[in-house]
């Protein structure tokens, strides 16, 4: 069992290259915080690379702004191929607060293709490294949508409002 | 003399011991004090708005389904976990849990969909009851639905995104005089 789990953890040591995209250095402080000895993300074999070319993964912090979308996207096509994307912090996953400002791309996911989110603002340390656990498969996901009702409705409404629909359809049609 | 300096700074590393957490195959609980995701009690909630219309990061969306029915949607993957919605909930329906693992691969698995049941008057037909007396609207919390189109005004629409035609549309509105 362990000679798996070393297998798989250091089979490929995953280089991080890390990314600020316009963000407060809150998350920049949390993801040097993990590279500590407190935290010690360098036992699954990741280290963080000063260029893009050396790197298999990208840790991005911040909303994309304008001024640095051009400068992400080469960064980004100069990783080669088998490459991961790391959206850190609630900026770099959906924006944050400044998600519809003019300045602002509005998270990684709408330039990228981003393969992990780890929300928090900034997001806990052991919240990045159990992203980075989740990416390694040494941990199973964690979070799933949750759904609640108040009332188990009789009468079904949204069947009821897609009938209207499709009447306003047959109206629309007509014209 | 160099021996002696080295031996000294093993002492000194020896002396803490190791402290890096094991931390993905031990569970590292976060403080009581921090705050993570927020859990909504949906036995609790009005559906008033008041967290949809507070959120500074407007993660929380508020969709009128039809007459009875309101969807309230919290889009996790932006939320800045200010506790804004926590702190201004008049049924304390909101409370923000230490829970950090919230690292997925798609986004829509950090968000919570709350659909509620808005009860209307069986006399009038009407949602709430307009008077200065409930908590609603001691708290001047704007968003609560009302059955009545010309106090529809006070609904402020929460949309994902800018949208010129709802300005355009409700610029001209104006809180409604009592």
């Amino acid at each position: 069992m362990l000679r798996n789990l070393c297998k798989r953890m250091f089979k490929r040591s995953v280089w991080v290259y890390h990314c600020n995209t316009g963000a407060c250095n809150g998350c920049d402080i949390e993801i040097l915080n993990i590279l500590t000895p407190y935290y010690d993300v360098e036992r699954f074999g990741i280290k963080l690379v000063a260029s893009p070319r050396h790197a298999d993964a990208m840790l991005i912090s911040g909303a994309v702004t304008r001024p640095t979308l051009p400068l992400v996207k080469r960064a980004y096509e100069a990783i080669p191929s088998p490459k991961l994307v790391f959206a850190i912090g609630s900026c770099a996953s959906g924006g944050g607060a400044w998600f519809d400002s003019y300045n602002v791309t509005g998270g990684v996911d709408k330039v990228l293709p981003v393969n992990y989110y780890i929300p928090g603002c900034p997001s806990r340390p052991e919240a990045i490294l159990f992203g980075v656990a989740l990416a390694l498969g040494l941990v199973e996901k964690e979070a799933a949508p949750i759904e609640l009702k108040q009332v188990e409705f009789p009468i079904d409404m949204y069947e009821r409002n897609e009938a209207w629909k499709k009447r306003n359809d047959i109206y629309e049609l007509l014209k | 003399m160099w021996i002696t300096s080295k031996i000294k700074q093993i002492l000194m590393v020896m002396k803490p011991g190791i402290v890096t957490l094991d931390y993905p195959r031990q569970p590292a609980p976060a403080p009581t004090t921090f705050r993570g995701q927020p859990v909504w009690d949906h036995h609790k909630c009005l559906g008033c708005g008041g967290c949809a219309n507070h959120c500074p990061a407007r993660c929380i969306l508020t969709r009128d389904v039809c007459q009875e029915l309101r969807v309230m949607l919290y889009d996790g993957s932006r939320c800045t976990y200010c506790g804004r919605c926590a702190d201004v909930c008049p049924e304390d329906a909101i409370t923000m849990s230490n829970n950090f693992q919230t690292a997925c691969d798609d986004k829509n698995d950090i968000t919570t969909r709350l659909e509620l049941f808005m009860l209307t008057c069986q006399r009038c037909g009407r949602c709430y009851e307009m008077e200065k007396t409930n908590v609603i609207d001691r708290m001047e919390l704007r968003g609560f639905r009302y059955d009545n189109l010309e106090r529809r005004a006070l609904i402020r629409r929460t949309t994902d995104t800018f949208s010129p035609e709802t300005l355009a549309a409700t610029e001209q509105y104006q809180r409604p005089s009592r």
